[in-house]
Order: structure tokens, then sequence, then C-alpha cells
């Protein structure tokens, strides 16, 4: 996936939309900044997530960060090959590192999210 | 401890190096009126012969477990406890280490702690055991707290009133400040009835604590009482005591999912109630919301076997406000302690005393009931300990007079409040025996002749 397709949380999630499906992971700056990965926790199918909410954690050896739905959604796909693959996550933060798929209530939500410019521009004064 | 002393040049030596001309500039900071400008009222020193009489006509006073026959039960007991115990915890790489925080620097108290940890898997059947907790009491409030974390259900627990009164307390205090609801079953049986746990169980109950043996030293139905609860979805905590284990079956046999015990018998002297050991392991998926300190075992990158500190991302000290337990310590010394015991006794060792324990106490308890007035609380099977009911008002000479023949019994069980609702009268005439491997036959005959001349008025 393109980093320039995506948009960005300021908690570092990214997600890509497409006909009302949604894709969401973490940035490559997070997975930098955890360093060591050693756990992920994952929500099940069905769950409703509102924005914001959070619907799992990683753990590395150094910290424990929760994972916070970038909009409203359904969640209609977990990546359940992460949890034993966790090196996924730094080799391809966009692409084969998502970690669920949302049915979104509210499309235009995506509106509120920064892009790729600001997300940087983020990540460079707030370097947590 | 070894008396450090310094002469005068020395410290003068000491002074001029800080910069300071007298010890007593160095108390400048606590403000002038609040320092003490005269002598401490203490009595004149003694000389070395005159002090050790002294020391020895004090110690002298001491009644302690190992002059009399301790038959108290109630969570404490009087289990022997081999000099190689006292031997290996009174080392000094041991003795003076407090918990690691610099963890990987200390990998001889890591190493102890992995092998507890083992050694508690093991005793218990559970997947995983945390480096210890503070007691008993801490170790059921933590599950409790775990175990609401693990399923997500935060307004309900329930718990059995055959948990010991002061658990139970402890749980209150650490959900006193949460909106969950402690719903406790009573007993009034000695035992749980299986169909007032169902009615209490419901889809938001986040887990039934049980002990067994249960505080009155009866044996709870623990299997059947796990399904019940998973049937709700609830998991099983389980309240163990470790002893007892060489006989019955593992908690993680029978499904719990978290087993805790106050590992006190475990090597551990008596000491006036505490410092004692609080245990807890649970099932491999609940890991990730145990509370304290968990060693796991590696290589380092010479390739040699190490020891580090796991899971400590979810410690207060990192995450703050997140973390999953306020508790970022272990029990070290007296976890030690358990390990050393253990890993003497082993399995066979573990089961014989175990074995001594059950026969003995119930040699006692069918020698005491044959006294007119004395019976079992409770007619259920029990393991080393047992509710004695002594009738007719008699019950506080009984225990005065073998108090004087050598014997403590107790606690009484109206010591407790909450037992006044559950037993009624009986609460009053109420009182734990317990029986150890140390007694003997001769113990227990004499105790019997005892509460006999009690009864008697004699």
């Amino acid at each position: 996936m393109d980093p320039a397709e995506l948009n960005y949380t300021t908690t570092h999630e990214w997600i890509y939309a497409h006909r009302g499906v949604a894709a969401v992971g973490i940035t490559e700056f997070a997975v930098r900044a955890l360093t060591d990965l050693v756990y992920i926790d994952l929500p099940d199918v069905g769950r409703m997530l509102g924005v914001g909410e959070v619907f799992g954690e990683v753990e590395s050896v150094k910290a424990v960060s929760e994972l916070c739905a970038p909009v409203a959604g359904k969640v209609i796909e977990v990546n359940e090959s992460l949890p034993d693959e966790l090196d996924i996550l730094s080799e391809d933060p966009y692409g084969r590192g998502w970690m669920i798929k949302l049915n979104i209530s509210e499309p235009s939500a995506l509106h509120a999210l920064l892009d790729l410019a600001a997300y940087q521009e983020h990540c460079t004064t707030d370097s947590h | 401890m070894a008396y450090l002393f310094n002469t005068a040049k020395q410290q003068r030596a000491m002074l001029q190096t800080i910069g300071v001309d007298s010890i007593s500039d160095l108390f400048n900071q606590v403000p002038e009126q609040l320092r003490l400008k005269r002598p401490l009222d203490l009595p004149p020193p003694l000389s070395e012969i005159e002090l050790e009489a002294h020391l020895r006509e004090c110690a002298g006073r001491n009644v302690g477990g190992s002059s009399r026959a301790c038959m108290q039960g109630g969570g404490v007991y009087d289990h022997f406890i081999p000099a190689v115990v006292d031997e290996i915890a009174s080392r000094g790489e041991f003795y003076t280490a407090y918990t690691p925080y610099q963890a990987e620097a200390s990998q001889g108290s890591l190493q102890a702690f992995f092998e507890y940890q083992t050694l508690i898997c093991q005793l218990t059947g559970m997947d995983v055991s945390n480096a210890s907790l503070y007691e008993g009491g801490t170790s059921v409030s933590e599950a409790a707290l775990m175990a609401m974390r693990a399923t997500q259900r935060r307004e309900k627990i329930v718990i059995l009133g055959s948990v010991h009164p002061e658990y139970r307390e402890v749980v209150e205090t650490y959900l006193s400040h949460l909106d969950c609801e402690i719903v406790v079953v009573s007993t009034p049986e000695g035992t749980v009835d299986l169909a007032n746990v169902e009615a209490a169980l419901d889809d938001r109950t986040a887990c039934l604590i049980v002990q067994q043996p249960n505080f009155f030293g009866c044996l709870e139905d623990a299997c059947r009482l796990t399904d019940i609860a998973h049937r709700y979805g609830a998991l099983s905590v389980v309240s163990f005591d470790p002893i007892s284990l060489g006989l019955l079956k593992r908690p993680g046999d029978f499904g719990a999912d978290i087993a805790v015990a106050e590992g006190q018998p475990l090597g551990i002297p008596m000491q006036y109630g505490g410092p004692f050991l609080g245990i807890l392991a649970c099932r491999q998926n609940f890991v990730r919301q145990m509370p304290g300190r968990l060693i796991g075992q590696t290589i380092d990158r010479n390739g040699e076997r190490c020891f580090v500190l796991n899971l400590q991302a979810r410690e207060q000290h990192i995450r703050r406000e997140k973390a999953t337990s306020n508790i970022c310590t272990n029990q070290g010394l007296l976890a030690l302690r358990a390990t050393v015991y253990l890993a003497l006794l082993g399995k066979v060792g573990l089961k014989e005393v175990a074995e001594l324990c059950c026969r003995k106490a119930h040699y006692a308890a069918e020698q005491l009931s044959t006294i007119d007035g004395v019976e079992l609380m409770f007619d259920r099977p029990f393991f080393k300990e047992f509710s004695l009911r002594i009738r007719n008002g008699k019950l506080d000479e009984v225990l005065r007079n073998a108090r004087c023949d050598g014997f403590d019994l107790g606690p009484t069980l109206r010591h407790f409040q909450s037992f006044a609702t559950q037993f009624g009268k009986a609460s009053e005439e109420g009182v734990l025996v317990a029986v150890t491997e140390k007694r003997t036959r001769d113990d227990i005959d004499r105790l019997v002749r005892s509460l006999r001349k009690s009864v008697l008025g004699l």
C-alpha cells in the first residue's frame, strides 16, 4: 500500500478505505518506536468500535501500546497470522501488517483524519 | 549483622572530605527547635556479661511454637521446617537481597524465582506462576481483579462464605472503589450448597472464588464448583492449601483458571502472623492479565542459560495507570524458602507430610468427639483441620485449660463477625483445630485428656 494513499491518526494508526470497507494498521514510525515486538492482542470479528475506541494492544519488550480505531465501524476481519508472526509488522507495516478490517459506519469521518504530510508533520513535532 | 566502628581519626578524615567541621553540623538542616538537646533516656550501658544474662532472661520469657503444641488453624500452620531451609535462606547472597530492580544483574535471585515458579506449576498443575505476591489475602484479591480484566466483566464476583473471612475482607478493600458487587454465598452446613452457587452466578459474573479445603477445614466439591462457574462464563478461582496438594486433586487438574494460596505452610515460620507468601498461578491464556513479576529463562549472547524479567512492560513503573496491578515486587526471601522446602520434600515427601497431617487430624477428631459435649461442627470430609463445637458455654474454659496444659487451639469462629449470621448460636461454640505432622499421638491423647477434664469442670 502506498503511504500517500492512507489516512492517519495522531495515535499512529493508518487506515485505508475503499467502498465502505477499511483496513487498519500502525505506522512504520510506531513500529520503530516500539522496538522488539512480543505480543499483539486483536479484537473478535463482529465487535462494534467507536471512534478512538481501544480495539487491541501491541506489546514490545519496552512498552504496551493500545490500538485505537481511527473511525467507527464493525470488525469484519482480523489478521490471524499477525500474533504468530510479529515480524510482518516491521517488514510490511502498510501491507501484510494490516490488523483489522472494518465496515465503516460513517465514511465522511475519514475527512477528520490526517493525510501523509500532516502525519509526518505530527511525527516531527510530537515524538509520542 | 557486623558492628561497624570508626575511630575519632577516621571520623575527622570523613568530615574533612565532605567539608564539614563536626558531626553535629550534619544536623543543621533539622530546625533548631526540633533537635534533642539532651542525651537519650536510656539505661546505663551493660558489660558483655550483664548483656548476655539480660538477653537470656528476655528470651526465656518467649513462648514459641516449638515449646508448645500449636494446633491452631485458620490459614497459618505449625508445619515442620527442615534445617536446610534456614541454612540456604540465611545465606548473605539471598538474605540481604531485595526484589531485583536491576533484575538481570541478579541472576542468582532470578534463578531461584524461576525454580519457584516451576515448582508452583508442578504443585498446582497450572501453566504459569508469577514470582509470588505478599500473602494469601492479596493473592485472592489480585485473582479477582485479574478475572475481571480477563472476562471484561467488571460488575460482579461471587465468593463462598467458607473462604477465609480475612481474605474476604481484603477482597472488599481491594474492590471498594470499583463498581463491583461482591456476592457471598453462605455455607451454613460447612460446605456450600451447589444450587445456591448456581443461583448466585449469572453472565455478568467475573469469577467464583472457592477455598479448598475451606476455612472450616471442610472439603468443597471444587470440581463441580469449577464446572458451574464455567457454565456461566466465569473464571474459577481456587484458594488452596499447598500441603493438601500432596493428597488432593490439583487445581489445574479439575479446570481451575487461577490458583492462589497462602504459602506459609511451605517452610515459613508462623512468625506472629507474617510476613508470608502469596502464591498465584494461572492458565497460559491469562498470563498477560497476571499481576506481579514473572521470570523467564533464555540464552545470552554467548549461548549460556540465563534468566530475565518477563512482561515488565505491563508493570506500573512503565505502564503507569494502565498497569496490570500496583504490585511490582515479590516476596523474595519467602519464595526462596518455599522453593527449598518443595525441592527438598519432592513429590513423595509432600505426599507423606499430607498423609501424616490427614491421619493425625482424623485421629484427633475421632478422639475429641468421644468427649461428652464436644463434637465436630460439620459432618463433612476434611484434611488437616476441623471445626470443633464445644457445647454448654464451656468454650472459654476449655481453651484456657488447654493453654495451661501447653496446647494452643483456635481461632474461635466468634472471632469473625461474619459467622454470627451464617451459623447463629453455633458460631459462639466453634473453634478451629489443625493437626500437622509435628503432633504426636501422645500430644493428641494429652489434649483429649485436657478437654475431658475441662468439660467435666475438673
